[in-house]
């Protein structure tokens, strides 16, 4: 069952539930983290409006820097302005920054200790009809091997309004990976938030597999363990939405609870999130795994929800694997 | 403010005692760049000895000017001249490129935290100092100190520079200077072969940069160029420094093969030797 101890949303499971786009909660922590820190400044590479730094800019045009097409140059400006003490957000889409840009991530922010914000919209397949090359299923495992970068996936438009609001105070650079498209609004303004804290959100008694999600998919997960809950297999899943630092106490403790873990994340199977948690158990507590994701293949057209059952994330798709663990 | 005959003789004397400490840094480092980081001793000197407001007994004093250096390969220069402004004892130049050095092979802040910026991978260190000056435009401290970005005219192939080259237009911010060394050498042979860049200063220009062209080796023609530059508050200024790779050792002059290699001991005693005669010549000269 839900956990209550997170206050979630109580219609996570209707039909309605309210669906708001991960990438607009951002927007939302963004003018909030504007209003608590003047430090705060907001770069643009001509996607103001949709990578969400519209709202910022109205209000705070000052502090607003429009780039043009030009991502490379964006993450060492803002280099630049975190050495002179402010606290730059840059935002486009994952797949120019910090695709694109990668290098200049790594060595004008990262080595050079600047506390840069990525905002990287339009992550995973769930970008739909934009095709292949919008779709950024690598961002998670070019981030989280420099070091110093924090990574975040937010779970829902909530999540990533307090992640965003997060970031501002962690004086490190950190990735925050959004999505284009409306999901379901699975935690409230009173679910707790900390950067670096797996959260359960589903429990059961007598949990046999683990599932651990980041992202939006946290909610097939969900739709799964209850359906799997109704044939008689009880499991317990996690939001894992900081990939990095990773929360090895609790998922040490998840791994020793269940005995067995299916990991489920819109990336690449090599080098996303599951890794991070297969890097981190098997120096601890091995378990038989299994990954949820995209497996070493490129995206293409369609709606999100196509592109996520063609992909094999959907929520039968998690059940399978979850019997798929079982019998190891 | 023109340079009296006394600055213009003791710059060119400083000048030729970092070019003796680069020659000495790379013989014991045994590997380095040696031609960049000659060509650029006068114009290090013109800035750590004249141009720039810093305090080396407080680096991390908030007001100082800052210093961006993109091209991070030329780094000896850097130390060389950092170490005689009073940074560091000159002692500690012998430990360039070793291991548990602070005199890392490309700058890195977090074993020197006096350099403004980590550097080596080109055509970055614009950007930077372009986000210092719009960091300071918006606080209205443009006019409280100013930011310098020394680059080589190799890493302009790289596109980021016309990336920030644009914003800084399209911002006008006069609290930047940026230098280009323009000694037509890069690792493949010369520029023009590898990738022409002429008309380099038109191009500038076209992203509305106030542009200066400089004999780099003519300390009192590089001070009046920073200077001149501290007069114009509507848009950056580029200075255009043309330089010899490899000044003040005639066997290393205008050779791309001295780009990326140091000199061995014997070549480093011929170095030295004429260097100090000119040292002589410069101690001698009338002010």
């Amino acid at each position: 069952m839900l956990n209550a101890a997170l206050r979630l949303n109580s219609h996570l499971f209707d039909d309605d539930v309210e669906q708001i786009a991960i990438r607009s909660g951002f927007g939302d922590g963004l003018v909030r983290a504007g209003e608590t820190s003047p430090l705060v400044v907001v770069l643009s590479g001509d996607l103001t409006e949709s990578a969400q730094a519209l709202a910022f800019k109205k209000k705070f045009p000052d502090r607003f820097v429009e780039l043009g097409v030009a991502e490379q140059n964006m993450a060492s400006v803002a280099s630049g302005m975190a050495a002179m003490g402010k606290i730059p957000f840059i935002t486009s889409y994952a797949m120019f920054s910090p695709g694109r840009n990668w290098e200049q991530v790594r060595t004008t922010i990262a080595y050079n200790d600047r506390a840069v914000k990525i905002a990287g919209s339009h992550a995973g397949v769930s970008v739909g009809p934009d095709g292949g090359t919008h779709q950024a299923i690598e961002d998670i495992a070019i981030t989280r091997v420099i070091p110093r970068m924090m990574v975040i996936c937010p779970c829902d438009a909530i999540e990533a309004r307090k992640a965003t609001e997060a970031a501002v105070w962690t004086g490190t650079p950190v990735y925050l990976r959004l999505a284009r498209n409306k999901t379901p609004v699975m935690t409230t303004d009173d679910t707790p938030f900390e950067i670096g804290r797996a959260q359960t959100v589903w429990t059961s008694a007598a949990p046999t597999v683990g599932l651990v999600a980041t992202g939006a998919l946290l909610h097939k997960a969900l739709l799964a363990a209850r359906a799997l809950h109704d044939d008689g297999v009880d499991v317990e899943v996690v939001n894992l939405s900081t990939i990095k630092p990773i929360d090895e106490e609790s998922l040490i403790a998840l791994a020793k609870r269940t005995g067995r873990l299916v990991t489920i994340e819109e990336h690449q199977i090599r080098g996303g999130m599951g890794s991070a948690v297969a890097e981190c158990l098997v120096r601890h507590f091995p378990v038989p795994m299994e990954f949820i994701g995209v497996d070493d293949r490129f995206g293409q057209s369609g709606t999100p929800e196509q592109l996520i059952e063609y992909y094999g994330m959907g929520r039968d798709a998690i059940m399978v694997a979850v019997h798929r663990v079982l019998e190891r | 403010m023109l340079l009296t005959g006394h600055q213009r003789i003791a710059l060119e004397a400083m000048a030729n005692a970092i070019r003796q400490s680069i020659i000495e840094m790379l013989v014991s480092a045994g590997s380095g760049h040696t031609a960049g980081p000659l060509g650029m001793a006068d114009v290090f000197t013109v800035l750590y000895f004249h141009t720039l407001r810093h305090d080396p007994s407080n680096p991390a004093w908030e007001g100082r000017d800052r210093l961006i250096l993109s091209n991070g390969h030329i780094c000896p220069v850097l130390y060389a001249t950092m170490a005689h402004a009073g940074y560091f004892p000159t002692e500690e130049l012998n430990t360039l490129r070793k291991f548990g050095s602070r005199l890392q092979g490309h700058p890195h802040r977090e074993f020197l935290p006096a350099l403004e910026t980590s550097s080596g991978p080109l055509g970055e260190g614009l950007s930077q100092a372009v986000g210092m000056a719009i960091a300071d435009a918006m606080d209205k401290k443009a006019g409280e100190r100013r930011i310098y970005c020394l680059m080589s005219d190799g890493e302009l192939e790289e596109g980021q520079t016309w990336e920030a080259g644009m914003l800084a237009g399209k911002w006008a911010l006069h609290n930047l200077v940026a230098l280009i060394d323009r000694n037509n050498i890069q690792i493949d042979g010369f520029t023009e072969n590898v990738m022409p860049l002429e008309p380099l200063a038109d191009k500038w220009r076209a992203w509305k940069w106030h542009v200066l062209e400089v004999d780099g080796h003519n300390v009192a023609a590089i001070a009046a160029a920073f200077d001149e530059a501290k007069s114009v508050y509507e848009k950056p200024t580029m200075i255009i420094a043309h330089t010899i790779p490899g000044k003040g050792v005639a066997e290393f002059e205008r050779d791309f093969h001295w780009h990326g290699k140091p000199p061995d001991a014997e070549q480093g005693e011929m170095a030295l030797r004429e260097l100090r005669a000119t040292a002589q010549q410069i101690s001698s000269e009338p002010e």
